[in-house]
């Protein structure tokens, strides 16, 4: 904390960030007490968009429970079908054909980049920088529409099923992806060549809000937050699902602790995930794409079941208390950008305010995931 | 991180929690081998009445945790020390309500942060009608957002929190949504 | 009469130019900053979009004025107004052709430097009127912005006064002659650093202006939008034109200090074309700046005029004396 801030001369003021603010990404409030430039606490308040999707999920059948999947991380939907169809299939001990996986594996890895391209773009939007988020939207909406082809929608999927993938994919979506792939890699160096090296930027990032790898722990941190902070931790590789564990890809890990880590795991993830879809396109194996004999009124045994996948903003693992009825007796979600944000109050001290910004926009928070 | 350790400090810790009830020592584990193997009587018998304090070591494949332990509410605290101690993260807080038995669950989920795979669940439960629970809060900052959430919801008292508070309901909600006994 | 008919004619003309700049420029912006960002731009009213700013203007006229129940009245009216007076007055120093100049003063810089600081204070006016504390944070930091880059821009001009030995625009140009090389801007006989103090400059016209990467003032990202959050309709389209108003003046001012003004670059027909042309580049680099970099911090900003710009600027103007002295 600054001298200033020290000194007995000190007169603070409320600041309300939110929940209507340019920076906070939709309806997050921050409560601030500001000493001049400088922050003396910001306590985020949540709940605007607040749906209750927890007791949703215990009014509704198994099945209803699909489309709540969509509306938690707009921007990550399909990992959170994956944590959804991972968790009753789970409990149901279903197998899901091999080639269903695979799209699994194809359609989420899609949806993780599109959800970095636009936190890229929103997040330099954030620092002042307006053109590369239209690049960024740019290539966004190929991936919707490729997704929208075989999911049938752009934003809230709702693709998974229990034991497989509504819709198999087709000729179309294979060569539209790679066409994508192949016209994609090329434009990361040239993110990275507009916006990277830019001194304005790295004055920015670099060294501001740094978040220790303890303090992630001790907050829950996930995701490219705890990745950036230099701790290998990725649910596709430490506690494997789905076809991950034959795919060859790195786990981008960046010690630096600051903003410039946790941008930069995002933007070194988007390429792993090129490689993911290349290698599971080449490895697509045929088949069907649901597995026989899913009961259409489906009764989990009693007993709860803890599923977690990587979504785009770090581990998001549902916990749910099954009763055997054919509605969940207690579904419990856990959102990554709940805890990533959570370690905001303590980390911004003494921040000056842009840095501040700055800092909340490298976490990424998508704020119908935090409140659920 | 030390499984060994962790799975005998958390078996003692819920050992020293037992009632002095010699019978039911060996009680939970008997529920989960016959609640998987089918014995359908005793399981069912077993099944409605509320799980005593213990651990269990689960299967990962099939209930995505490896050790699922139940201990009395004072000693979530010891829990979490001897957790963090090994370097586990706190993932979740959560709570279910048992309105049959007349009791809330608080759910502390566990997983390693240095990954390696590695997940504890630790239970413990208390009355519907003084639901009181230490707070782990000073031990994981993390634990804050979901100590309070877990209160407003289901209306557990995390005794020690710095800020029990409405958080995603409105500030003038009177009721706790997740109980099973809540009409909207 | 004649002196009448003169300025009648004048006003008219500034009038003009002015109304069509504002609203063009806005144009212009957009259109580019769509080429930039892999999209179009404006198209739909009018062939090219060209008549957006006409629709832009009548719906920020038609708009209702609200004045927040918080705001001093006296002050948020007259900030708005307060900004745009001085960005109008100053055009009548500037000499677009060696004889197309409203008025010669023989002290148009120091008039330009002093008309140009009042835009400053009107931002802390509005800010400070408008009884939000997002505005008044955007209003603090335009002041301390405006002072810090004002001391390097006077710093900057100074040389050119030392070497032109005048304060009359059209003097300073008149003394760069015709062919680029004798522009003050690579006079590399008056004082070696003259490149470097052109960027200064520009540097500081272009902090000067708000802009990006120093639109502290406005900072959506933070400040919501800064001094103009709580304008809505004219309020606000004041403060839109008198930023496009203050970006001529200020690209107006570098042309005429070191690109030579209405001097032609290649020697033949010097006129209002040449300077209009060059003061036009300036813009669209502005324009072009705006649309790659993202914003500094407000401390970032700081530092650079106070570390960096205010020292060098102080070394340039001891060279400039050194080799006015020596050669």
């Amino acid at each position: 904390m600054s001298s200033l801030a020290q000194s007995h001369l000190r007169e603070t003021f409320e600041l309300n960030i939110g929940p209507q603010h340019p920076a906070t990404h939709g309806v997050l409030r921050i409560k601030v007490v500001m000493d001049g430039e400088y922050i003396d606490r910001a306590e985020p308040i949540l709940g605007y968009i607040h749906r209750m999707h927890e007791k949703m999920g215990e009014n509704r059948t198994w099945n209803q429970f699909w489309p709540n999947m969509g509306r938690l991380d707009y921007l990550s939907a399909i990992a959170y079908n994956h944590c959804y169809a991972g968790l009753v299939e789970r409990a149901m001990e279903i197998v899901v054909p091999e080639r269903a996986e695979y799209i699994r594996v194809i359609t989420a890895e899609l949806n993780r980049i599109q959800s970095h391209l636009l936190g890229f773009g929103a997040y330099i939007m954030d620092l002042g920088g307006f053109t590369p988020l239209m690049y960024a939207m740019d290539e966004r909406e190929q991936i919707l529409d490729l997704l929208e082809s075989v999911t049938g929608s752009r934003l809230t999927y709702c693709y998974f099923r229990f034991g497989g993938v509504y819709n198999d994919i087709d000729d179309d979506f294979i060569t539209g992806t790679r066409a994508f792939i192949k016209r994609f890699r090329p434009q990361i160096p040239i993110y990275h060549k507009l916006v990277t090296g830019n001194v304005i930027l790295m004055d920015r990032l670099i060294g501001v809000g740094p978040v220790s790898a303890e303090m992630c722990r001790k907050y829950g941190a996930t995701g490219p937050v705890l990745r950036g902070s230099g701790v290998n931790y990725d649910i596709r590789r430490n506690e494997p699902y789905s076809v991950y564990p034959e795919l060859d890809f790195d786990i981008p890990v960046y010690k630096e602790c600051d903003s410039m880590a946790r941008y930069m795991v995002r933007m070194d993830e988007m390429v792993q995930s090129c490689r993911i879809i290349e290698q599971a396109l080449d490895k697509l194996p045929e088949g069907p794409v649901m597995a026989e004999k899913v009961p259409k009124a489906l009764k989990p045994p009693k007993g709860d079941f803890h599923f977690a996948v990587e979504a785009a903003r770090g581990t998001f693992s549902m916990r749910t208390v099954s009763d055997g009825t054919n509605t969940s007796y207690r579904m419990r979600l856990r959102s990554p950008t709940y805890s990533n944000v959570s370690l905001f109050e303590e980390a911004s001290r003494g921040m000056l305010l842009s840095d501040a910004l700055a800092f909340l926009g490298s976490l990424d928070p998508v704020i119908p995931e935090m409140d659920r | 991180m030390d499984r060994a350790k962790i799975k005998r400090e958390l078996e003692n810790l819920a050992a020293a929690g037992l009632p002095a009830e010699p019978v039911q020592e060996k009680a939970p584990v008997e529920v989960q081998a016959e609640g998987e193997a089918g014995g359908k009587e005793k399981a069912k018998k077993a099944e409605e009445a509320p799980r005593k304090n213990g651990l269990i070591e689960t299967e990962y494949a099939k209930r995505g945790a490896h050790l699922d332990v139940q201990i009395n509410p004072d000693q979530v605290v010891r829990a979490a020390e001897i957790l963090d101690g090994e370097g586990m993260t706190l993932e979740m807080v959560t709570g279910v309500d048992w309105i049959k038995d007349g009791q809330l669950e608080v759910i502390y989920d566990y997983s390693h942060a240095g990954g390696q795979l590695f997940r504890v669940v630790v239970r413990a439960r208390v009355d519907r009608n003084k639901p009181d629970i230490p707070t782990v809060c000073h031990i994981y900052g993390g634990a804050n957002w979901h100590e309070r959430e877990t209160w407003e919801m289901l209306g557990i008292n995390f005794a020690g929190h710095p800020q029990l508070e409405h958080f995603l309901l409105p500030e003038d909600a009177d009721f706790y949504p997740l109980r099973k006994d809540f009409k909207p | 009469m004649n002196e009448l008919i003169r300025l009648l004619s004048y006003m008219i003309g500034i009038a003009a130019f002015l109304g069509l700049n504002l609203a063009y420029l806005g144009w212009v912006e957009r259109k580019g900053a769509g080429h930039f960002q892999r999209r179009t731009g404006p198209k739909e009213v009018g062939p090219y979009g060209l008549l957006q700013p006409l629709a832009d203007g009548l719906k920020l006229m038609s708009k209702q004025l609200i004045i927040p129940a918080n705001a001093d009245k006296a002050l948020y009216m007259c900030a708005p107004i307060l900004i745009m007076v001085p960005a109008v007055l100053l055009f009548v120093a500037i000499p677009f052709g060696e004889h197309l100049v409203p008025r010669e003063f023989n002290f148009g810089l120091i008039m330009m430097f002093a008309f140009a600081s009042v835009g400053g204070l009107s931002i802390l006016i509005g800010g400070w009127g408008s009884g939000n504390k997002y505005s008044l944070i955007a209003g603090a930091r335009a002041v301390s912005q405006n002072v810090a880059y004002e001391i390097p821009m006077l710093l900057t001009a100074i040389n050119i006064v030392m070497i032109t030995g005048s304060m009359d625009l059209n003097e300073i140009i008149r003394q760069q002659g015709s062919y680029f090389w004798n522009w003050n801007i690579f006079r590399l006989d008056k004082s070696v650093l003259m490149p470097v103090s052109f960027l200064v400059f520009f540097i500081c016209s272009l902090a000067e202006t708000n802009r990006t990467p120093f639109d502290m003032g406005e900072c959506e990202g933070e400040l919501v939008a800064g001094y103009h959050t709580e304008y809505g309709g004219m309020g606000f389209g004041l403060f839109m034109m008198a930023e496009y108003a203050n970006l001529v003046i200020g690209c107006s001012l570098t042309t005429i200090l070191f690109l030579g003004g209405w001097q032609s670059p290649i020697g033949i027909w010097p006129g209002p074309h040449w300077f209009l042309l060059k003061m036009y580049f300036l813009v669209w680099c502005f324009v072009w700046i705006r649309w790659t970099y993202p914003r500094t911090t407000f401390w970032g900003l700081l530092n650079l005029s106070w570390k960096y710009l205010i020292p060098f600027s102080l070394v340039n103007l001891l060279l400039t004396a050194l080799f006015i002295k020596v050669f």
